[in-house]
C-alpha cells in the first residue's frame, strides 16, 4: 500500500486531473514531470484535463493485485482524452468487462481507487466510465 | 438582496437491485412488499462509489450549471450524510479539494439521519444571506444500509444532490422565497457507535415521526410565506419509501400532478440525506420560470426542514447542461443479484 504522504502530494493530479503544460512546446504531461520529454523544457503551467475521451487499448486483469480481490475481473484501459493526452485508468461500472472495446466513448468519474484494509486510508482518483 | 440557488446537480449510481431479488432471499412476499411500500427497485453503489465520490460528481454538475463560477470563490461547503466513509476524518475535505474549493473555505460534515442534506442547504443559504460568503455549497449524499432481512434493506439506496447558493441575479436559477424548520426529540430511528446497521422503533415510526414533522414543517412554511398548496407548481417530500410522500402530500392538499415529478423513491429507493434533495433536482429539471417549488425533508430523531423556491428565467437555460436526474434513474442501469449486492455492500466477511 502506498504511503499517505505520497498520495497527498499527488492530490492535485488525482483529485482535479491537473496536468503540466510545457510553456516552450505546449505538450501536456500527465502525470506532471520535472522535464518535458519532447523539448527538455523545465517550465510548465497547470492545466486541467478534459474528462471525456475514448478507449485506445482495453484489457482485463484476472489475477488481481492485493486489495482488488473483490473487483476481479478488473477492466483497465488506455484512454485518449479529447485533448490527446493518454492515461491508463481502471474502468468502472462494467457488467461484463469483456464488452469494453477500442473506440468506446468514455468519461472520467471521481471514484474510490483503493483502500488500505479495514482501518487504513481511502484513496480516491478517477476511473473511466462508458458513456 | 435575494439569495437562491445558482447551480444544482445530482448523481445516481448505475447499479440496481429489484425488490423481488431481495424478497426471494428472505422468503418474503414480494407482491405485498411492493404494494405496501410502493417500491420496485433501488440504486446500489459500486465498490468504488461512496458519499465522497457521489458528492464530487453531483458537485461538478452543479458547477457546470452555475455557468462558470470559479470554485475558488466558493466560501463554504457542507455535506450532509449518515454514511460518511470515515468515522473520523471529514468527507468534506476530499470533496472540497476535488472541486477546487480549498483552501480558503469553511468546510464541514453534517449528520441528522435523512435530513442532513437539507441541513447543509439551510446553512449554505444562511451564510450567503448573511453576507459572510459569496457562494456556498450544500450537498446531501448517502450510501445507506439496512441489516440483512430487515425491512430497511428493501429501501436503503445511494445517491447525491448538490446545490450552490449565491446572490448574483444573473446566475440565479431559483430564488429562496422562505425557509422553515420543525424539530422535536423523537426516538424513531438510531444507530449507536460501532454498529453497522441502524435500529428503528418499528410501527411507532410513521405517525409521530415522519407524518407529524413533515405536516408541521410544510404547513408552517406555507403559512409563513402566505401561500396555499394550489399556489405551488411542485412539492417534494422526504421519501423513505414510495407510499409515505404521496400520503403526506395528499393530507396536506397537494395533487399527484404536483408531486409526481419529484417522486423518485419507487425506482430509486431511499437515498437518506440525498432523498428529497435529489427529488428537488428532478423538479428543477422540468420546472418553468415563475414556478414555486416546495421541498420538505425529514430526518429521524426528528426534524423537518422546508424551503420554497421560485424558479427564474435562467432555469430553462441550464437544465440540459448536465445529466438530468430522471435520465440517470431510467437509463444505463446494471441489474445485480443478491449475491453481488451482498459482496458490494460488504455483507460478506473476507478471509484475513
Ligand atoms: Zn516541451
Amino acid at each position: 500500500m502506498e504511503s499517505p504522504a505520497r498520495s497527498w502530494r499527488e492530490y492535485p493530479q488525482r483529485y482535479r486531473l491537473e496536468a503540466a503544460k510545457c510553456t516552450k512546446c505546449g505538450k501536456v504531461l500527465y502525470p506532471p514531470r520535472v522535464v518535458c520529454p519532447a523539448c527538455h523544457g523545465r517550465e510548465f503551467e497547470t492545466v486541467t484535463l478534459p474528462r471525456d475521451g475514448h478507449v485506445v487499448a482495453p484489457t482485463v486483469v484476472r489475477v488481481p493485485p492485493t486489495g482488488f480481490e473483490e473487483e476481479t475481473p478488473l477492466p483497465i484501459a488506455v484512454v485518449e482524452l479529447s485533448n490527446g493526452v493518454r492515461l491508463m485508468v481502471q474502468v468502472a461500472d462494467m457488467a461484463d468487462p469483456m464488452e469494453l472495446k477500442i473506440g468506446d466513448p468514455v468519461h472520467l468519474e471521481f471514484r474510490k481507487i483503493q483502500q488500505d484494509g479495514e482501518a487504513g486510508l481511502l484513496f480516491y482518483g478517477h476511473k473511466a466510465v462508458r458513456d | 438582496m435575494s439569495v437562491g440557488i445558482v447551480g444544482y446537480g445530482s448523481y445516481i449510481p448505475r447499479r440496481r437491485i429489484k425488490l423481488e431479488e431481495i424478497a426471494k432471499v428472505w422468503g418474503a412476499d414480494a407482491p405485498s412488499f411492493k404494494r405496501g411500500l410502493q417500491l420496485h427497485e433501488k440504486s446500489v453503489p459500486g465498490k468504488d462509489e461512496d458519499t465522497i465520490t457521489m458528492a464530487v460528481e453531483a458537485g461538478r454538475r452543479a458547477l457546470i450549471r452555475s455557468g462558470g463560477i470559479d470554485p475558488a470563490t466558493i466560501g463554504a461547503m457542507y455535506i450532509g450524510s449518515e454514511s460518511h466513509p470515515y468515522a473520523v476524518k471529514p468527507s468534506g475535505t476530499v470533496v472540497a479539494e476535488a472541486l477546487g474549493i480549498t483552501p480558503q473555505a469553511h468546510v464541514g460534515d453534517l449528520e441528522f439521519a435523512c435530513k442532513a442534506g437539507t441541513e447543509s442547504m439551510y446553512l449554505a443559504h444562511s451564510l450567503v444571506k448573511a453576507g459572510e460568503v459569496r457562494y456556498a455549497f450544500g450537498i446531501g449524499a448517502d450510501t445507506s444500509q439496512g441489516a440483512p432481512g430487515n425491512a430497511l434493506e428493501y429501501s436503503t439506496a445511494a445517491g447525491a444532490a448538490a446545490f450552490i447558493f449565491g446572490s448574483d441575479p444573473e446566475r440565479m436559477l431559483a430564488e429562496v422565497v422562505e425557509t422553515y424548520s420543525w424539530t422535536t426529540d423523537t426516538p424513531d430511528f438510531w444507530r449507536r457507535s460501532y454498529m453497522h446497521y441502524p435500529r428503528h422503533g418499528s410501527r411507532y415510526t410513521g405517525e409521530p415521526a415522519y407524518f407529524r414533522h413533515v405536516m408541521n414543517s410544510a404547513k408552517g412554511i406555507l403559512e409563513k410565506a402566505g401561500l396555499k398548496p394550489e399556489d405551488l407548481a411542485f412539492a417534494v417530500f422526504h421519501q423513505p419509501n414510495g407510499k409515505f410522500p404521496l400520503r403526506v402530500g395528499k393530507r396536506l392538499g397537494f395533487t399527484m400532478e404536483q408531486m409526481e415529478p419529484g417522486w423518485l423513491s419507487p425506482w430509486l429507493g431511499n437515498t437518506y440525506s440525498g432523498a428529497s434533495p435529489i427529488g428537488t433536482t428532478a423538479v428543477f429539471d422540468v420546472a418553468r420560470p415563475g414556478d414555486l417549488v416546495l421541498l420538505t425533508s425529514f430526518g429521524s430523531g426528528a426534524g423537518s426542514d422546508s424551503f420554497i423556491f421560485r424558479m427564474t428565467d435562467r432555469i430553462t437555460e441550464v437544465q440540459n447542461l448536465a445529466p438530468l436526474t430522471r435520465m440517470q434513474l431510467d437509463n444505463n442501469k446494471i441489474y445485480i443479484d443478491y449475491g453481488t449486492y451482498a459482496k458490494l455492500r460488504g455483507k460478506i466477511r473476507m478471509g484475513e
